[in-house]
C-alpha cells in the first residue's frame, strides 16, 4: 500500500480521500478534519473569499502542506470558470483548479459543455485541472483532449447523499479513461465511499457527508477507513459474484484428484 | 408564455375542494414523498397539516443542512432615498405622509457605505422608494458606482426598471441581484392596496423579476407581503413563481423570502394575521418542496423567532438593520417599517456561531462574472 500512490499531473498523493471546506458551522473545524481524514488536497470555494480581505477567509485555518484545489463554485459560464481561476492563482492559492459550470440551478448537475471549454482554456495555461462533470465517456475523453489531469464524475447530485447512482456510466470510465478518476458529489456514507473505491476509482472527494454531520472529525475519520479499505480490496482483487451458492468443496472435485 | 398568463390560468383552481379534502393520511403521505407538486405544497399548509409542525420542521431541517450546510449569510439593507409617488395603504413611505424625506447625497452615500463596510458586511442591498423624478435612475446608478468599490456583491430592491436600465446596471457591475415582492398576487386585491402611483400598475411589477432575468441577472428574490390576502392562496402564488422562474431561468439563483406586514401606518388593519405558527408551517413547506431554493429571513421577525427558525430553511438574514434613510450616519429620515431584531453585525455573527450556524460574510464577488 506504501506504493499505492495517486499521481495527478505527475504529483504524487498520498491519501485519496478529498475534502472540502464548506458547509461547517464553524471554520475551525477545518483543521481536525484535516487530520482526521488524513487529506493531503482540501477543496475551497473562492467565491467565500473575500479577495478584498483574504486574511479573514477560512483559509487561515488550512495547515500548510495541505494542496489547495480552488473551486469554481457559482460558475455559470466556462467564463466565469476561467475568471474565478485565474482570480484563485492571483490569491495565492496555487494552479491546481476543481472546474465546476452549474447553470442548472434546481437540481446542481454541471454543464459539461462549458466545463469542456473551461478545461482547455486553463489546460493551456498551466493550471492543473480537475473537472466535475456529469459521467458519460465522450464527455470524459475531450476533457482527456482537452488538457485535465483528473476526471471527476459525479455519484449523484451534490449534497443528495444518494451514493453511486451513476455506478454504470463510472464503470465504463474506469475501464475505458487512463486518468485518476475522482468521484465528486453524491457520497453521503463511508459505505458509498469503499464501493467507489472497490470498482477502480482512483479517489473520492466529498464534503457534505463529513460536514453535515452530528460529528464532523469522527465522519472524516470513518470516510478515511472506507477509502482505504475500498483500495485494498480493489487492489486484492475482488471474487465474481453469482446468485447460487458455490460450495468451497465441490462435489466433483474427486474427478481432478 | 409569461408569468401572468400562468397565473392567469390558475384563477379557477379549486382551493377549497383541495383543501376540504385533506385528511392525516394525505398529509402523511406528502411528508414520504421526495418530490412535491403545487398540490401537495398546499396539503402541507392544510389545516390537518398543523398538527404535523414538527414532522414537517425535522424533514425541512434535514433537507437544509444537506444542501446548504451549518451556514447562514448574512447581508444589510442601505436605503438611499425614501421619496415616494406611490400610496400604498400600508406603507409609512407612501406618498400622502407626512414624514421626514430625504435623499441621500453621494459624499453621503458613501459614507454610509463606509461605515455598514466597516461592520464587516460584504453583500448589501440597496433600496429606494418610487420616485423616478427624484430617485432618478441617473441618481441610482451613480449611487451604485460608490457603494460598488465597497462590497463584493450589490443587491437592489427599487422601484421597476426597464429591461435595459437592468442590462446597463449587471453589465457594468453595479448590482447582480434584485428583489421584488409583488406585496400581493391577487389583482383585484392589489388594487385596493395600491391606490396611486406607478405601483398600481399590477402587471407591470408582476413582469419585472422577468425582466432582470432575461439580462442574465444572476439571483432574484420574490414573495408576498403576507398580511394582505389568504395565506395559502398567496403560497400558491409564490410557488407558481418560484417554479415558473427556475423553468424559464434555470441560471438564475431564486430566493423566497416571507415577509409579515408590520406597518408603521396609523389606522392600517392588515387583511389578514399570519401567526408564528402558521408561517413557521409556510416556510417549512416551502423548503420540503424545494430543496434548492434560499430563503431570506429579515429583521421584521423578533431575535427569538429568527434564532429558532433559521435551522428549519433559512439561508441568508439581514443584521446591522436600519430601515432609516441615512441610519448609519447619525441623520435619519422616518423609518419604512418597524424592526424587530436590533443585533448588530457582530451580535448576530456571534449568536450565529452560539447555535451552531457559520456566518458566511462572503459568498460571491461580482468580479467572478464580469467579462
Amino acid at each position: 500500500m506504501e506504493d499505492d500512490r495517486l499521481i495527478i499531473a505527475g504529483k504524487a498523493v498520498t491519501s485519496r480521500l478529498i475534502t472540502g471546506s464548506g458547509k461547517y458551522s464553524d471554520d475551525r473545524l477545518i483543521k481536525d478534519i484535516l487530520a482526521a481524514a488524513e487529506c493531503d488536497i482540501i477543496t475551497v470555494a473562492l467565491r467565500r473569499v473575500d479577495l478584498v480581505k483574504k486574511g479573514d477567509s477560512f483559509l487561515k485555518y488550512i495547515p500548510e502542506g495541505k494542496t489547495l484545489l480552488p473551486n469554481t463554485s457559482g460558475a455559470r459560464t466556462a467564463d466565469e470558470a476561467v475568471r474565478i481561476a485565474r482570480l484563485a492563482r492571483e490569491a495565492g492559492c496555487g494552479s491546481w483548479v476543481k472546474i465546476e459550470v452549474i447553470k442548472e440551478l434546481k437540481y446542481l448537475l454541471p454543464d459539461n459543455i462549458e466545463t469542456i471549454r473551461a478545461t482547455e482554456i486553463l489546460a493551456k495555461e498551466d493550471f492543473v485541472v480537475l473537472p466535475y462533470m456529469s459521467p458519460d465517456l465522450s464527455v470524459a475523453r475531450r476533457l482527456v483532449d482537452a488538457g485535465a489531469s483528473a476526471v471527476m464524475p459525479l455519484g449523484a447530485p451534490i449534497g443528495t447523499n444518494r451514493g453511486l447512482r451513476t455506478l454504470e456510466l463510472i464503470e465504463i470510465m474506469v475501464e475505458e479513461i487512463d486518468l485518476p478518476i475522482i468521484i465528486d458529489a453524491g457520497i453521503g456514507r463511508p459505505s458509498h465511499a469503499a464501493h467507489a473505491m472497490e470498482i477502480g476509482v482512483d479517489a473520492i472527494l466529498l464534503n457534505t457527508a463529513i460536514a453535515t454531520s452530528k460529528d464532523p472529525v469522527k465522519m472524516a475519520e470513518s470516510f478515511k477507513y472506507a477509502v482505504r479499505a475500498g483500495r485494498m480490496a480493489y487492489l486484492a482483487g475482488l471474487g465474481d459474484e453469482s446468485k447460487k451458492a458455490r460450495p468451497t468443496s465441490p462435489l466433483t472435485g474427486f474427478l481432478d484428484t | 408564455m409569461s408569468f401572468a398568463e400562468v397565473l392567469l390560468a390558475q384563477k379557477t383552481f379549486p382551493f377549497e375542494d383541495l383543501l376540504f379534502d385533506v385528511n392525516a393520511a394525505k398529509v402523511e403521505s406528502v411528508l414520504n414523498k421526495d418530490k412535491l407538486s403545487i398540490e401537495d405544497l398546499l396539503v402541507l399548509l392544510s389545516d390537518p397539516a398543523a398538527d404535523y409542525l414538527e414532522p414537517m420542521a425535522q424533514k425541512a431541517a434535514a433537507i437544509t443542512r444537506r444542501h446548504f450546510g451549518n451556514v447562514i449569510t448574512l447581508f444589510t439593507p442601505l436605503y438611499i432615498s425614501n421619496y415616494c409617488t406611490n400610496r400604498c395603504t400600508y406603507c409609512s413611505f407612501a406618498h400622502e405622509h407626512a414624514i421626514n424625506r430625504k435623499q441621500l447625497s453621494f459624499e453621503e452615500v458613501e459614507k454610509e457605505a463606509i461605515a455598514i463596510s466597516k461592520t464587516g458586511i460584504r453583500h448589501i442591498l440597496v433600496l429606494t422608494g418610487e420616485a423616478p423624478d427624484k430617485a432618478t435612475f441617473d441618481y441610482l446608478r451613480q449611487s451604485l458606482s460608490i457603494i460598488a468599490n465597497h462590497f463584493s456583491a450589490i443587491g437592489i430592491e427599487v422601484y421597476p426598471l426597464t429591461g435595459g436600465q437592468y442590462e446597463e446596471l449587471i453589465n457594468a457591475g453595479y448590482m447582480d441581484s434584485l428583489t421584488i415582492y409583488q406585496e400581493t398576487y391577487n389583482e383585484e386585491l392589489y388594487k385596493t392596496y395600491h391606490r396611486g402611483g406607478p405601483k398600481e400598475n399590477y402587471f407591470h411589477r408582476l413582469e419585472t423579476i422577468e425582466r432582470a432575468c432575461r439580462q442574465r441577472i444572476r439571483a432574484v428574490t420574490i414573495g408576498a407581503l403576507l398580511g394582505l390576502d389568504d395565506l395559502r392562496r398567496e403560497a400558491f402564488a409564490v410557488a407558481h413563481h418560484a417554479l415558473y422562474l427556475q423553468k424559464t431561468f434555470p441560471d438564475v439563483e431564486i430566493s423566497l423570502s416571507f415577509p409579515r406586514i408590520c406597518p408603521l401606518v396609523e389606522n392600517f388593519i392588515p387583511g389578514v394575521v399570519v401567526t408564528d405558527r402558521q408561517l413557521v408551517q409556510l416556510i417549512t413547506a416551502f423548503r420540503i418542496m424545494f430543496p434548492t431554493l434560499g430563503i431570506t429571513m429579515t429583521t421584521r421577525e423578533s431575535a427569538r423567532f429568527r434564532d429558532n427558525i433559521m435551522p428549519l430553511g433559512i439561508t441568508k438574514v439581514s443584521a446591522g438593520v436600519s430601515t432609516a434613510v441615512g441610519g448609519h450616519i447619525g441623520k435619519p429620515s422616518t423609518t419604512q417599517f418597524e424592526i424587530a431584531d436590533h443585533r448588530s453585525v457582530s451580535e448576530m455573527q456571534r449568536d450565529l456561531l452560539a447555535n451552531g450556524f457559520q456566518p458566511v460574510m462572503h459568498d460571491w464577488n461580482m468580479k467572478m462574472s464580469m467579462c
